[in-house]
């Protein structure tokens, strides 16, 4: 086994664990379990990785080919915050996710599909484990999807293609993604359809929550009228950070994360509690923070598994919604 | 400890299917299994949930409790499978109201009294029951979304050679470094999304005498591994019109009774990975 692996035991000092967390012997844990919590400097709760599900590549850094007004990281063209991931940088990362028994790999940005080694980061990935990409849908032409389509048709793993477009039509979308996006997005999914992909699409509630209803409605006819059969749908919350804070509005002091709001809440839910990112940079917490020099936990995944204080105006988003950047959840509706 | 039985029969979800669960224990019997378990989610889809608990207890079904029996028993809001599409909710909804009505009070406080997992070990073979994951109870553990490298860990740290689960609705199986072996039952609940009104569970050969036979057993170079246990996966056929009627007459959604009738699933979709979404008709 490559390298270091995770630590077989918790090292942190951790004044909630009790017997109960140990279990009884012939008894699993509950669903429900208080991860190891606990108040830090800054007085914001700190939360242990439980274990390391996702691992996230920053696969072009910060760079991206458009400049939505709504991006928390404000990624752009000219933005190099954050540069490319090699491909050998990213073969060893996955090397050494092993030994942390990683259920699954995140590629986002920027804009992956910028990267030209994309297809063969992600057939690397796709050996291991199951693998998604986030991506603006502009940059699909045929010929950039096939090896992956084949290296997904090969692997027992799902290959996720995430699409952002954030409106259902070029009157709501364009002024966030830019000029002629919602058409090149659409574009992007009829491609990947054509390809035997099931494209999940991702808005950011770029609208008055009360608006969920109808927006969910509109994006579900376009896509049938571009072919999507039986469309797939992810709302996501925005994240008030970056680019962001200026559309629309910053956080207020109230909207962060207290030790007293973990109380009876399923940390494991947080992404901080089952995920680390890989970056130019380092190793930060989570892909939403990689602009607070605080979010980076190191240079290495041993270094990086150390708790983390949730103390970014962001956290209180993830803390709302709950595993707001996996494929699963997000802003969910209730009609009864 | 008197000697246990090497074949056992482990069944996924039941979600009021109390017709394929007769079924599936008169198959099982009739196949040699010696104990017989379940591994919960006993409400929920399907009509009359008391009429499931019975047969289980009748028939001595060791029981590991779902999330669904554990929100039934503790009165929660919802099923805990954490829907966001707003049809999916709709039906989880009504789905989890019926059952939560027609659960009587005794059978609603022997659900909270179910072990969250058992553990057996049979001939040395340590076995892990639980519903979701060992680690959660909702987790789904799909056949492309979970890692070997992750099961290997989960195996290595809960001290498994063989772990099973259900939760997710259809059976898969895949052997682990270090001769282990994660396998997800199925369910007897619904069809496994396959086109066919079938429903599925798992015989488990713990250790086969000619696997033990073969060899020195762990580690000679060149050797292939042996597998703790054998699983087989085996339909279910059983009176799907009869089951049908009876959610009709209990005003169930009609598209939850078009699964039962076609095989096809019409609900839940959103939790489906690409892989296994692309293999159904919706």
């Amino acid at each position: 086994m490559a390298g270091s692996g995770p630590p077989r035991a918790r090292t942190i000092d951790d004044p909630t664990r009790g017997d109960e967390r140990a279990g009884v012997a012939g008894r699993e844990r509950p669903t429900r379990r208080p991860l190891p919590v606990g108040r830090s400097r800054s007085e914001a709760p700190w939360v242990a990785l439980d274990h390391l599900d996702t691992l996230w590549f920053q696969v072009t850094g910060t760079i991206c080919n458009l400049r939505c007004t709504h991006c928390f990281i404000s990624c752009a063209p000219d933005n190099h915050t954050f540069e490319f991931l090699t491909l050998a940088e990213v073969l060893g990362w996955l090397e050494r996710s092993e030994a942390w028994g990683v259920k699954e790999y995140y590629f986002t940005g920027g804009e992956p599909f910028m990267h030209p080694d994309l297809p063969r980061m992600l057939g690397a990935a796709l050996e291991r484990g199951p693998a998604s990409v986030l991506t603006n849908g502009t940059l699909l032409p045929d010929r950039a999807l096939e090896p992956i389509a084949r290296a997904a048709r090969a692997s027992i793993y799902s290959l996720e293609i995430r699409v952002s477009i954030d409106g259902p039509s070029p009157e709501t979308n364009d002024p966030i993604r830019g000029a002629g996006t919602f058409e090149r997005a659409l574009e992007g999914v009829r491609t990947l359809l054509a390809q035997g992909f099931l494209p999940i699409v991702t808005a950011t509630q770029v609208w008055d929550p009360e608006r969920d209803e109808e927006m969910r409605r509109a994006f579900v006819d376009v896509l049938r009228g571009a072919g999507y059969r039986y469309p797939r749908l992810k709302i996501l919350p925005s994240l008030r950070i970056g680019r962001e804070a200026r559309r629309a509005r910053g956080y207020d002091d109230r909207e962060r994360v207290t030790p007293e709001m973990l109380d009876g809440y399923d940390a494991t839910q947080l992404l901080c509690a089952s995920s680390r990112v890989v970056t130019s940079k380092g190793v930060y917490v989570c892909p939403i923070l990689i602009d607070a020099p605080s979010a980076r936990l190191g240079a290495s995944l041993d270094e990086a598994s150390r708790p983390f204080a949730i103390d970014r105006s962001a956290c209180y988003t993830c803390w709302l919604h709950g595993a707001i950047c996996s494929n699963y959840g997000g802003i969910g509706q209730d009609v009864t | 400890m008197s000697p246990e039985p090497r074949r056992l029969a482990v069944f996924g979800g039941v979600y009021s299917n109390h017709l394929a669960l007769a079924a599936a224990i008169e198959d099982a019997r009739a196949r040699g299994a010696g104990d017989l378990y379940c591994l919960g989610d006993l409400g929920a889809f399907g009509p009359h949930p008391d009429r499931v608990f019975p047969l289980l207890v009748e028939a001595g079904v060791r029981v590991v409790r779902g999330n669904y029996d554990d929100s039934i028993a503790r009165g929660l809001d919802d099923c805990q499978c954490g829907y966001t599409d707003p049809r999916d909710n709709y039906f989880a909804r009504l789905s989890y109201r019926y059952t939560y009505r027609a659960t009587s009070e005794r059978w609603r406080a022997w659900l909270g009294r179910l072990p969250d997992s058992l553990r057996l070990d049979i001939d040395g073979v340590r076995i892990l029951m639980c519903h979701g994951s060992p680690r959660r109870m909702n987790e789904f553990l799909w056949e492309s979304t979970t890692s070997t490298q992750f099961l290997a860990t989960l195996a290595e740290a809960r001290e498994a050679d063989v772990i099973l689960a259900t939760h997710t609705g259809f059976p898969w199986q895949r052997p682990l470094p270090g001769h282990r072996l994660f396998a997800n039952v199925g369910v007897l609940g619904r069809p496994a999304n396959d086109g066919r009104t079938d429903v599925w569970y798992a015989l488990v050969d713990v250790a086969p005498p000619v696997d033990r036979a073969a060899g020195s057993g762990r580690g000679d170079p060149g050797e292939e591994p042996r597998a703790p246990a054998r699983v087989e996966f085996v339909p279910v056929t059983y009176d799907y019109e009869r089951l049908a009627e009876e959610m009709r007459r209990e005003a169930l959604p009609e598209a939850f009774i078009e699964t039962i009738t076609t095989g096809w699933w019409t609900t839940c979709l959103e939790i489906l990975p690409a892989k296994e979404r692309a293999r159904g008709k919706f």
